[in-house]
């Protein structure tokens, strides 16, 4: 039934519905009921309720005319009819009679070979005399007979190695039987030919088979095939990892860097190796880095510079601000504020009332020079730290694991102690430490109220 | 801020040399008008050139009203008082939108502008260098005060207010041309060029026709601040050598 018909309302829904619908059910008592759309009668042969689809009319789209189409060309000059013949193939030695269905044009057959027998293709396998084998072609490794064995399946089998060396009766790798195969051709190729000069050009003379490099190509092949995911992931961090300590290096070296090995073309092989390589490299650039922190990341100014000189024209303020900026690019706001804290103590402008050339650089080397101090400062203090918890020897275990609280009560005070350190010491690699004063903590035991703290507690505590 | 600064202001002829000042509204000057020929620059010879720029306003005492209450100047000029025209070509100064045409072009030097006003606010100064100097301009920006900061009673009408910054124009690499043409201008820092380089030939100097570029001489010298490179770097050593003094004594 159709929505519609609900819809309006028919007044003797006695329409039985038909799950199919393939047919129209006009009824004569409800013709008049019925909305006009369904007394238009649809095509045949199409199920109504696909032509309800369409929306009940035809569809737009002007079919294809049959005038449009094709005609095959000349049907009405010839004569066609179709036989049942028998044909030869040049392709074929032996004498088998095939037929197949053939196309006859005014009672002519057609003529010419088989078409498909010019894809009757095969390789031409050197044939060699057992004189030639005697003089050039001996091998420790190849009797005769295995030799002759491998030129009669080569002819056979078009050279498909694998099939080659799947029939060969000793068991022989597909690279043997390369090398045996290829170095022979050369062989005689060369013994065949009246000058060298003449072959000289021979693929085969030119670039010889080199087993080896083969076997070695075909084994990386299938390490980088047979790699796991997991493993791919890690071969690309790793290669990321490297291509950015390069480029910090380059950057922080200048003009004349040390050149970081490619690591590219043993990724297959040296999973292990590119790893251990790379672990190498992290702990340089650590101590780089903090050797950065001692002094000013030479690659900001280095590309600060660069970039002021771009600038056809620019004030002298600006450029200071940049390499001011630069200078201070690896400290933390702390720092920086420290700086000016310093600089306005010494009585000296935070911007120059006279920026010259010469003004201007004085200035930033004073504020690179308290920058310097003020790192090694910190660090200073955190070896002091480190040290002294050292010399208590509470300091038992890695940093963040805290030493076993066995005898609670007596030792709380003095195990809680060794937390801070570790603490401290925890956070040694960072470097923006804000403690302003880590030395306290060496100054005896801490107060009983601290040691109901957790042991957790902030750094800022201190 | 308020918005009518503008006021009615006939310049009195206190400015000796009375610069066109031209009240029309500038166009940028299009990059593509200039012509893209390859200069020919001098690499590893920064040219600067010292400037100051700022104003000086001046209470109007018993003249001055509601809406007129100080009369200022804001200008660019040499720190050593040089004539300016030899780098730049013209100054645009951009007043607050109340002023009547507030883009002023000064095409000549001395590079100033003389208003009268009740209201502070942020004078836009753009720098345009001769086509043979830079085809980029330079901002500056500055703040324009009437009213001194120390509270001294009065104000008064020969005492004015005078906030001037010290700053340095530079070239980095330097067309040839302008190198040539400057090399001995005393408003122009060169340093000691290498002795291989070898420059084009100097053009002839042209004289402003509208009188001197310096302002040696001009009327509000009196009132301009003498920066001294040597104070600040006297200090500025003195603060190294004593800072590095005091932490070497910390750390050991």
């Amino acid at each position: 039934m159709d929505a519609k018909d609900i819809l309006l309302g028919l007044p003797k829904p006695t329409t039985t519905p038909t799950p199919l619908g393939h047919q129209l059910l006009p009824l004569p008592a409800d013709k008049k009921s019925r909305p006009p759309k369904e007394s238009q009668r649809k095509p045949d042969g199409i199920s109504r309720e696909v032509y309800a689809l369409t929306g009940g009319l035809a569809p737009l789209m002007p079919s294809v005319d049959v005038n449009h189409l094709k005609r095959r060309a000349q049907s009405e000059n010839e004569k066609i009819t179709w036989q049942w013949l028998p044909f030869t193939s040049s392709a074929r030695k032996d004498n088998l009679q095939l037929y197949h269905w053939v196309r006859v044009v005014n009672g002519v057959p057609p003529s010419g070979d088989y078409s498909f027998a010019k894809y009757n293709k095969s390789v031409d396998v050197i044939k060699y005399t057992d004189d030639e084998y005697e003089k050039h072609l001996t091998d420790p490794m190849w009797t005769k007979e295995e030799t002759d064995e491998l030129f009669d399946l080569c002819e056979r089998f078009d050279l498909r190695f694998i099939v080659i060396a799947d029939r060969f009766p000793t068991s022989r790798t597909v690279e043997e039987l390369k090398s045996r195969y290829y170095s022979v051709c050369r062989a005689i190729l060369i013994a065949r030919a009246p000058a060298p000069g003449d072959i000289a050009g021979h693929p085969l003379v030119k670039d010889p088979y080199n087993i080896s490099q083969d076997v070695e190509r075909k084994r990386a092949l299938s390490m980088v095939l047979s790699q796991t995911k997991q493993q791919e992931r890690r071969d690309a961090e790793v290669l990321a990892e490297a291509k950015r300590i390069s480029e910090a290096r380059k950057a922080a070296k200048g003009t004349d860097e040390l050149e970081v090995p490619a690591m590219t073309d043993t990724v297959p092989d040296d999973n292990d190796g590119a790893a251990a390589a790379v672990d190498s490299l992290s702990p340089s650039p650590n101590a780089q880095f903090t050797s950065g922190a001692i002094a000013p990341p030479v690659s900001e100014i280095a590309s600060t510079l660069a970039s002021l000189r771009m600038m056809r024209v620019y004030l002298r303020t600006h450029a200071l601000e940049q390499m001011v900026q630069a200078a201070s690019s690896s400290a933390g706001l702390r720092t920086i504020k420290r700086v000016e804290q310093t600089l306005q103590d010494l009585g000296v402008n935070l911007k120059p009332k006279v920026p010259t050339k010469a003004v201007c650089a004085e200035h930033l080397e004073l504020r690179k020079e308290i920058l310097i101090l003020l790192n090694l400062q910190k660090q200073l203090q955190y070896k002091e730290a480190e040290g002294s918890s050292y010399r208590d020897g509470l300091y038992a275990e890695t940093p963040g694991t805290p030493p076993k609280r066995v005898q609670r009560a007596v030792e709380q005070d003095r195990t809680f102690v060794p937390d801070s350190f570790s603490f401290g010491g925890e956070r040694m690699g960072k470097r923006d430490q804000k403690r302003k004063a880590p030395g306290r903590l060496l100054e005896g035991p801490p107060s009983p109220a601290q040691s109901k703290r957790p042991r957790k507690f902030k750094a800022s505590d201190g | 801020m308020p918005q009518n600064l503008q006021g009615e202001c006939q310049p009195d002829g206190t400015n000796e040399s009375t610069p066109k000042i031209q009240r029309i509204k500038i166009t940028r000057p299009s990059e593509d008008s200039e012509k893209k020929i390859a200069v020919k620059r001098v690499k590893d010879v920064e040219v600067s050139v010292p400037i100051v720029y700022g104003t000086i306003a001046f209470w109007l005492g018993r003249k001055a009203s509601e809406t007129l209450s100080h009369k200022w100047t804001v200008y660019v000029r040499g720190a050593t008082n040089e004539d300016l025209g030899v780098v730049i070509k013209r100054a645009v100064f951009q007043l607050h939108p109340s002023f009547n045409n507030p883009v002023r072009v000064v095409e000549s030097p001395p590079f100033e502008i003389s208003e009268c006003g009740w209201g502070e606010f942020e004078i836009a100064i753009s720098l345009f260098f001769h086509n043979d100097v830079c085809d980029k301009q330079l901002d500056l920006y500055h703040h324009l005060k009437l009213y001194s900061e120390e509270d001294s009673g009065p104000q008064s009408t020969k005492k004015p207010v005078v906030v001037e910054t010290y700053n340095e124009i530079v070239f980095p690499e330097p067309p040839a041309d302008f190198l040539a043409r400057v090399q001995n201008h005393p408003a122009v820092v060169v340093p000691r060029l290498p002795a291989t380089l070898s420059l084009p030939p100097a053009p002839v100097q042209e004289v402003h026709e509208s009188g001197r570029g310096d302002t040696k001489d001009h009327t509000l010298s009196p009132w301009f601040v003498n920066f001294s490179e040597a104070d600040e770097l006297l200090k500025l050593a003195a603060a190294r050598q004593q800072f590095l003094h005091d932490r070497c004594k910390l750390t050991l």
